[in-house]
């Protein structure tokens, strides 16, 4: 019908961000072995402990199988062409902002994210991974005369090697998956934040990661230390240029909560989604965990997934102490051939953990977005509960939605609950609003942050609007 | 206000047609009642008034304020004044009633060259509004239609028009759904919304409604089609001898399909 074409139309509206930056970059070599491995942390200045880390990671990986156990079909990347490692060329540290290169300050601008301090969206820090090296981060001073430590992960491997070396690994193994093995043995950089004891964190932490190097893949590697009583909320940001060939993205993220400490981490990922053939576009392979350590800690996720050809995420909380609680608020965002794979682990371990789940689905264009949760109670976590509320919503005839919850309990106390519901934009519904007055472009929208509201309201207040604005640009177009 | 000219309308995409050559003029100030028996086709008419896609033209027109409205949105009808207040309202979940109303009523008020109305003020506006159909301000708060009992979403749709004003109304079984209470609720709303420079149009089952809305025409729909009309009295006549003699009538002139 005309109605579903236009709404289609509507949500294809063609990505804004495929730009390309002409930089000069160093020279790298192809493909991957020890040398390779070994060259990148050579590259990086790094101690003797780090390129152990690396080497033993990539044996590791060496010896595993790529996965095929999830909902998405594609070809695999070809790791012996990728290029493993793409800077740059620039000075190895910067000392001011003026020295970064203008194309790539350019690059930030035209994404909206300027990085002169003063230009700085009120109270909020930044770090700028432009491919595989941090640009700049910005507010340093003003983190650190709080205690807060906010740098790329390269800066804090030479700066504070007893905090990587002790957390690095610690919640995302370097054998936990294909992908974060591969990640362990050759990333490149990423963020670092260190939230001392006592200490809430002054404002917004940020970190843009652009991929620009068309054969470059970029395997960042994030991670976040929340002391007692501290509380910090961070989010990340993703865009890509548009090229034909696939690109590989595959990052790890570990964030480790001790007693009472709380993170927040956000993450609006608007990466290169291929064309209507599905030529081209990002895969997004990432392991994202955070343990929450300590008693009565809290980890909360929110995504706002709108990008990448391929997406197969799991953002997951082991509740291990105490009163712990984990939650994972998402919303994933699907159009033309786009597949995404998503959803959440919450590994319940400690006593009265509790934890919350709420999915939002909207599948457009001949795409297919599939939820994928697993709940699971450990025999000695007495009390534990698990809310799960999983939502899809189908726009048009063409794209498929799909829910793969895993729930296991060992304990008979524990209490589960799951919720799941499928719901078409509808003719009537579009109808409905438009006979209110409302354009049709309007009326999706509105039906489509309505749907999406009880996710949109978790992420950071200076960052609500820039999701509402990716939704509708992502949503708005030409009615035919 | 209103002219239907031999409107001919079909489902889209299909062959069976629904509505067979509808007349009907309405000038403002009148409140006109569509009756019928079910599958007769009036729900169809006011669908197609208000530019329902799943319906298509096949024949006749329909002139408002005496221009052809068939190429119109139905956005661009609303913003001209048309307001239908659905026999089933659609749930909006996570979308609520205020922010859909302030969304419509500021489109509608730029449309026509009125100002729009910032939160506040708009608050304020909507306030006296409750009071006309006694619903409670958490209702304001509420996703639109959603969770609400049937009396709840048939009073809301009454709020909506007198939120948004329209010049002509068409109000589809409003009254199905209602109990005495609710429908007495409704019909004084509507009856204080109604004046001079609007018209009403009703469409009903039940001639319990008209009780309370005193229209100034009534019209029998059989068939796709308008077979006749009359004054309130012909409501009457319905409700005692329903509508086997009209069918018969309808036939015999060979008129009905």
């Amino acid at each position: 019908m005309s109605e579903t074409k236009a709404l289609e139309s509507m949500i294809g509206e063609e990505y804004k961000y495929g730009f390309t930056t002409d930089v000069e970059y160093e020279d790298f070599p192809k493909g991957i072995n020890e040398d390779v491995v070994r060259l990148i942390s050579e590259k990086k200045n790094e101690p003797e402990w780090m390129t152990e880390f690396r080497l033993k990671a990539y044996r590791n990986w060496t010896e595993m199988e790529e996965p095929s156990w999830f909902n998405a079909t594609y070809e695999k990347p070809k790791f012996d062409t990728l290029q493993y490692y793409s800077a740059p060329k620039n000075k190895p540290k910067l000392n001011s902002l003026d020295e970064v290169d203008p194309n790539i300050r350019e690059t930030y601008e035209k994404l909206g994210i300027p990085l002169e301090e003063q230009k700085m969206l009120a109270g909020v820090a930044v770090d700028a991974v432009f491919d595989s090296v941090s640009i700049f981060t910005t507010f340093k001073e003003k983190l650190a005369e709080a205690g807060v430590i906010f740098c790329s992960i390269s800066e804090a491997i030479q700066d504070h090697p007893e905090l990587v070396k002790k957390y690095m690994g610690s919640v995302v193994p370097a054998r936990d998956n294909f992908y974060a093995a591969l990640n362990s043995a050759v990333f490149s950089d990423g963020s670092f934040c260190y939230v001392p004891k006592d200490t809430i964190c002054p404002m917004e932490l940020s970190t843009y990661f652009r991929i620009n190097n068309m054969n470059s893949g970029q395997f960042e590697r994030t991670l976040i230390i929340a002391e007692e009583n501290s509380h910090v909320s961070y989010l990340e940001g993703c865009t890509a240029p548009m090229y034909d060939e696939h690109q590989l993205h595959a990052a790890v993220v570990e964030l480790i909560a001790l007693d009472n400490a709380e993170i927040k981490y956000s993450t609006i990922q608007n990466w290169y989604s291929g064309d209507e053939d599905g030529k081209g576009g990002i895969y997004n392979f990432v392991t994202k965990r955070g343990a929450c350590r300590g008693k009565n800690s809290k980890i909360s996720w929110t995504q706002l997934e709108t990008g990448s050809a391929v997406t197969l995420k799991y953002p997951s909380v082991i509740l291990q102490g105490d009163n712990s609680v984990g939650e994972f608020f998402s919303v994933a965002v699907t159009n033309k051939r786009q597949q995404a794979d998503t959803g959440t682990k919450m590994i319940h371990l400690g006593k009265n953990t509790k934890s919350t789940i709420i999915s939002k689905g909207i599948s457009a264009g001949k795409s297919d977005n599939s939820y994928r949760g697993q709940v699971k109670i450990s025999k000695k976590a007495d009390n534990a509960r698990n809310y799960s509320q999983c939502d899809s919503m189908l726009i048009g005839q063409t794209c498929g939605a799909h829910t793969f919850p895993y729930i296991e309990s060992a304990n008979p106390t524990g209490k589960i609950e799951h919720e799941a519901t499928t719901s078409r934009v509808g003719e009537d519904q579009i109808f409905y609003l438009q006979q209110r007055g409302i354009s049709e472009d309007d009326a999706i929208s509105l039906i489509v942050n309505g749907f999406c509201k009880e996710v949109l309201k978790e992420l950071p207040m200076e960052f609500a609007v820039e999701a509402n604005k990716l939704l509708s640009i992502k949503l708005e177009g030409s009615v035919g | 206000m209103l002219e239907i000219k031999n409107l001919h309308a079909v489902v889209e995409g299909e062959d069976i047609e629904i509505l067979k050559g509808v007349n009907l003029k309405v000038n403002k100030g009148e409140i006109h009642a569509i009756m019928g028996p079910n599958g007769s086709g009036k729900s169809t008419l006011a669908k197609v008034a208000a530019g329902h896609p799943e319906y298509e033209v096949t024949g006749g027109d329909i002139l408002y304020d005496g221009e052809s409205i068939l190429e119109l949105d139905p956005d661009e009808r609303a913003h001209a004044g048309i307001f239908l207040a659905f026999q089933y309202p659609v749930e909006v979940p996570g979308v609520t009633n205020t922010t859909l109303l302030r969304e419509s009523y500021n489109t509608i008020a730029a449309s026509r060259g009125r100002e729009e109305l910032d939160p506040l003020e708009f608050d304020d506006y909507i306030s006296d509004k409750l009071e006309l159909v006694q619903m409670k301000r958490d209702f304001l708060d509420r996703s639109v239609n959603t969770g609400f009992s049937g009396g709840e979403k048939k009073r809301n749709e009454i709020f909506q028009m007198a939120v948004l004003q329209p010049k002509l109304s068409l109000l589809d079984e409003t009254d199905s759904g209602l109990d005495i209470d609710a429908l007495k609720i409704v019909s004084d709303g509507i009856n204080k919304l109604h004046g001079d420079d609007d018209a009403v149009i009703l469409i009903t089952h039940y001639q319990r409604l008209l009780n309370y809305i005193e229209p100034d025409f009534v019209h029998v729909m059989i068939g796709g089609k308008i077979v006749k009309s009359g004054d309130k009295t012909l409501a009457l006549k319905l409700e005692e001898q329903g509508y086997d003699w009209l069918e018969a009538h309808a036939t015999v002139n060979g008129e009905a399909g």
